[in-house]
């Protein structure tokens, strides 16, 4: 089959307004939010129903065409990427919540509602969903399940794939699965957990059932500042060793308060080298007893300004900061990577000293703001792409990081995904026989490697 | 057929290479996973035990399979944590890997999370006797395919485990857990509804149903200071008389649970998956049955005893579309009962893991 008539045969599955091919058209779906990767597709297509997306992983399959599931693009890793000549498989308009049933505590969701948009519509019965990316506002269900994505609120009740109960999906060779169910247990090898991280190489997700969480009833919010970014990450230690079980722990860096304070106006202390947020949070009595046990804690971690959020609107801002950061350390430069490797929480302190001096070495700046109380980085490195050569440079500076994480016993990705861009870097983490055991995996969902070529695997 | 007891990973992979069919164990204490197909090389992982990392500061630990939980919860409790997926069976002996491979949570699985929300790390050895890692030993980790999770219930048939990471949690300073008894089943179930949409940190909700009544077990933990202002309201919420236990009476209302110490000796024990809504449809077909039940997690698992073989469920558990898993009773074959979902995907699971079917279908 040509390029057109296999263009022909989508524009069977779906009308012109929804099957886009003029380069105008294509240019949006170029790349992700990883920009410095770029590839053109044959054509995006816009599903409104699930019989849409599996006529076109049938079509795909027997015709032997990559294809890319996309949500709204904010994979930090080149996820949604496409394949140069492929089609891209664009979710947004398949975004319905098609029930929520709130005895139950679940909501069965298209893959292309917005992860703020469950909670939305969780919290007249006073519940909601508890993963929450910084991205939440825009990113969908579907591409927080290829990623199992986390986020500030992550430490106490888990990742995406904690939430997700059951999915349905088309397999890249057509076949249309269903796994789990709705039930918090289950019997047999955990499909679903194996599907969530899947990256978008098993196929399409057309619906995911997710677990909603009762509203929390009380939090605190504590905003400590520092003169070094190592006595933060010392701090996080102590708070864990201390036996509290915080629902956020987060750092941010010199550069990243400059930023933030700039975009969104935070009121964070402006001389501080190192502000760490912690919020405690769960029933009133509780929560008002360790968030004395945890003040001793900070005031002992060596903060010279201790903050503590007195309302709502004061949280909310401590919040709005921390959750902007990424976006307003992208305005300190033209262009940015992001590397999400993880350490044990123990060496954060050590970790960082070592990105500063990566950092100065190769004269890049690093902006950090991160899950601190997973361990979890997120070194920004910044860089002007229309320099030649500088693109390259953040690369291997990026590179050398991740290499840092590994030889401290963490991982080259917390919750951004391999991707494109750390494809090189999974053998260092696994043998080649576990990489081969999930390329075997791969290969029974996709024998002909469609769905999504080119990511993950080196 | 021969027994196995592998000191090492590299003795486990040269058993599995040189049988074509293998069945693997782990104490025994989950009778209705443990008995072989015949003609299986059988391989018991008692020998492959050991805590080979505690990193107390950072709230985990990796130790191989064949280790007891009971020596893993003893070490975790000398620096304040635990498990809070709680795995049941533990003063029976049972061992890591058997319990990750079960998949058996205990009741605290409803506040954090069971065994998959908690199992960071594995290896294990797979159909063709390689021996393959999967996740990590850092408690947030997203590189390649979940493969620890996949692990949870696999039942010894995609592979053996070898070795298992866990990230743990601080363990609570004081319990305390109410008990109420409401006269229906629908009144004990309104009850249930009620407390698990509000903004209350359960640790666990278990349910006994007794001649058309349900009582409720309802545990809390935190700082003692603030349990008594929690307990009261709880106590409201509840209504009617509410008994209070606290100390170590409590604990051991809870350890009872985990041990199964409910179920007669020599009776089947079968989980059941389940949502709290199927409940009333369960009950009404299991009243009259000779049985005893808990239900688990707020209603989302079923404990089934039963002095019959566990065949005898299938229909019940096919009518009202559930699955089961047979924990303790005779089991030819197959320990998995009821209608179960996935198949296809597990069957394609399966072939990549396990191509030459050495180990037992899924
Ligand atoms: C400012 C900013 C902040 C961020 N903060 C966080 C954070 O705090 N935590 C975090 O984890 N991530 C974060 N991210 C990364 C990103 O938002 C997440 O990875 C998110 O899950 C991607 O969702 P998406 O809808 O944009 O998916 P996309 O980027 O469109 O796709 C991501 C992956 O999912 C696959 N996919 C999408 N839909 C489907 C489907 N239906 N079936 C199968 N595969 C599918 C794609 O093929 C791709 O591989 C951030 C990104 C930005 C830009």
């Amino acid at each position: 089959m040509t390029a057109n008539t296999f263009l022909a045969a989508l524009a069977n599955i779906y009308p012109p307004d929804r099957l886009l091919r003029r380069p105008a058209q294509l240019l949006p779906y170029e790349s992700d939010a990883l920009t410095a990767f770029r590839a053109r597709p044959l054509a995006v297509v816009l599903p409104e129903r699930a019989e849409e997306v599996i006529e076109t992983v049938r079509l795909c399959a027997r015709e032997g065409v990559p294809f890319v599931a996309r949500g709204s693009g904010t994979s930090l890793s080149g996820g949604s990427l496409p394949v140069e000549g492929g089609v891209v498989i664009a979710m947004n308009r398949m975004n319905r919540i098609l029930r929520l049933d709130p005895q139950e505590r679940v909501a069965v969701v298209e893959p292309g509602v917005v992860n703020l948009d469950v909670s939305k519509a969780a919290a007249p019965y006073g519940l909601y969903y508890a993963p929450d990316p910084s991205s939440q506002p825009i990113c969908t269900i579907g591409g927080n399940v290829a990623f199992n994505s986390g986020g500030a609120h992550c430490l106490k009740y888990g990742m995406t794939s904690n939430h997700v109960l059951g999915l349905k999906a088309v397999l890249a060779d057509g076949e249309v699965i269903e796994i789990g169910g709705e039930s918090l247990e289950h019997v047999g090898p955990d499909l679903v957990g194996l599907f969530v991280g899947h990256e978008g190489l098993f196929g399409v997700v057309l619906e995911i059932t997710l677990r909603l969480l009762p509203k929390v009833e009380a939090y605190r919010t504590v905003l400590a500042a520092y003169r070094s970014l190592e006595e933060a990450g010392h701090a996080v230690g102590l708070v864990v060793a201390s036996g509290l079980l915080p629902g956020a722990m987060e750092i941010m860096d010199r550069l990243a308060i400059e930023a933030a304070e700039a975009a969104v106006q935070a009121g964070y202390p402006q001389d501080a080298a190192a502000l760490l947020i912690v919020e405690l949070e769960g029933e009133e009595p509780q929560v008002e007893a360790e968030f004395e046990q945890l003040l001793e804690v900070i005031r002992s971690s060596g903060a010279y300004e201790v903050r503590v959020a007195q309302t709502d609107e004061e949280r909310a801002r401590i919040w709005k900061g921390r959750k902007g950061a990424f976006s307003a350390v992208g305005r300190l430069s033209p262009d940015y990577v992001v590397q999400d490797g993880v350490v044990p929480r123990a060496k954060l302190g050590e970790a960082l000293a070592e990105i500063e001096r990566l950092s100065n070495a190769y004269g890049l700046r690093v902006a950090n703001v991160f899950h601190a109380g997973d361990g979890n980085l997120h070194p920004l490195i910044l860089y002007d792409g229309r320099e030649p050569g500088a693109l390259e440079k953040a690369e291997e500076l990026a590179g050398e990081i991740l290499e840092m994480c590994i030889r401290l016993g963490g991982s080259i990705t917390g919750e951004h995904g391999v991707g494109m861009e750390k494809r090189r870097f999974l053998p260092a983490m696994f043998s080649p026989e576990d990489v081969e055991t999930m390329r075997r995996l791969r290969r029974a969902m996709d024998p002909h490697e469609l769905a999504n070529r080119g990511k993950m695997f080196p | 057929m021969t027994t196995y007891r592998p000191t090492t990973p590299a003795e486990l992979q040269e058993i599995v290479r040189a049988h074509p069919r293998v069945f693997v164990r782990g104490r025994g204490t989950k009778p209705g996973l443990a008995s072989p197909p015949a003609g299986a090389a059988i391989v018991e992982t008692t020998e492959l035990a050991g805590v080979l990392e505690y990193e107390p500061q950072e709230f985990t630990f990796t130790a191989l399979a064949g280790t007891p939980v009971a020596d893993v919860q003893r070490m975790l409790a000398e620096h304040g944590q635990y498990l809070p997926c709680d795995p049941p069976l533990v003063r029976a002996g049972a061992t890591l890997g058997g319990t990750v491979a079960a998949g058996l949570s205990g009741p605290l699985r409803y506040r954090y999370g069971g065994l998959r929300d908690f199992i960071l790390g594995v290896r294990f050895v797979d159909g063709e006797g390689r021996l393959v890692r999967g996740g990590g030993k850092v408690v947030k980790n997203a590189a390649g395919f979940d493969l620890p999770k996949l692990m949870v219930g696999s039942a010894g048939r995609l592979g053996i485990l070898v070795e298992v990471t866990f990230k743990v949690f601080p363990r609570p300073p004081a319990h305390a857990t109410c008990r109420a008894r409401f006269d229906t089943l629908e009144a004990g179930l309104r009850a249930l509804f009620d407390l698990w949409v509000r903004p209350l940190d359960l640790e666990a909700v278990d349910m006994e149903p007794d001649g058309g009544g349900l009582t409720l077990w309802v545990r809390i933990a935190g700082i003692e200071r603030a349990l008594a202002p929690r307990i009261e309201r709880l106590r409201s919420l509840l209504g009617g008389e509410v008994e209070v236990w606290q100390g170590a009476e409590e604990e051991r209302l809870w350890e009872e649970a985990r041990e199964f110490a409910w179920v007669p000796e020599g009776w089947t024990l079968v989980k059941v998956p389940l949502t709290p809504k199927r409940i009333p449809a369960l009950e009404e077909r299991l009243e009259s049955a000779e049985t005893r039940r808990r239900y688990s997690v707020g209603g989302n698992v079923l404990w089934l005893a039963t002095p019959h073989t566990p065949d005898r469920l299938e229909p019940l558990l096919h009518e009202v579309g559930v699955a089961g898993l047979v924990v303790r009773g005779k089991v030819a074959g197959s320990p998995f009962l009821g209608r179960r979902t996935g198949m296809a995907f597990a069957r394609r699971v399966k072939n990549a893991l396990d191509p030459q079917a050495r180990f037992p279908e899924v």
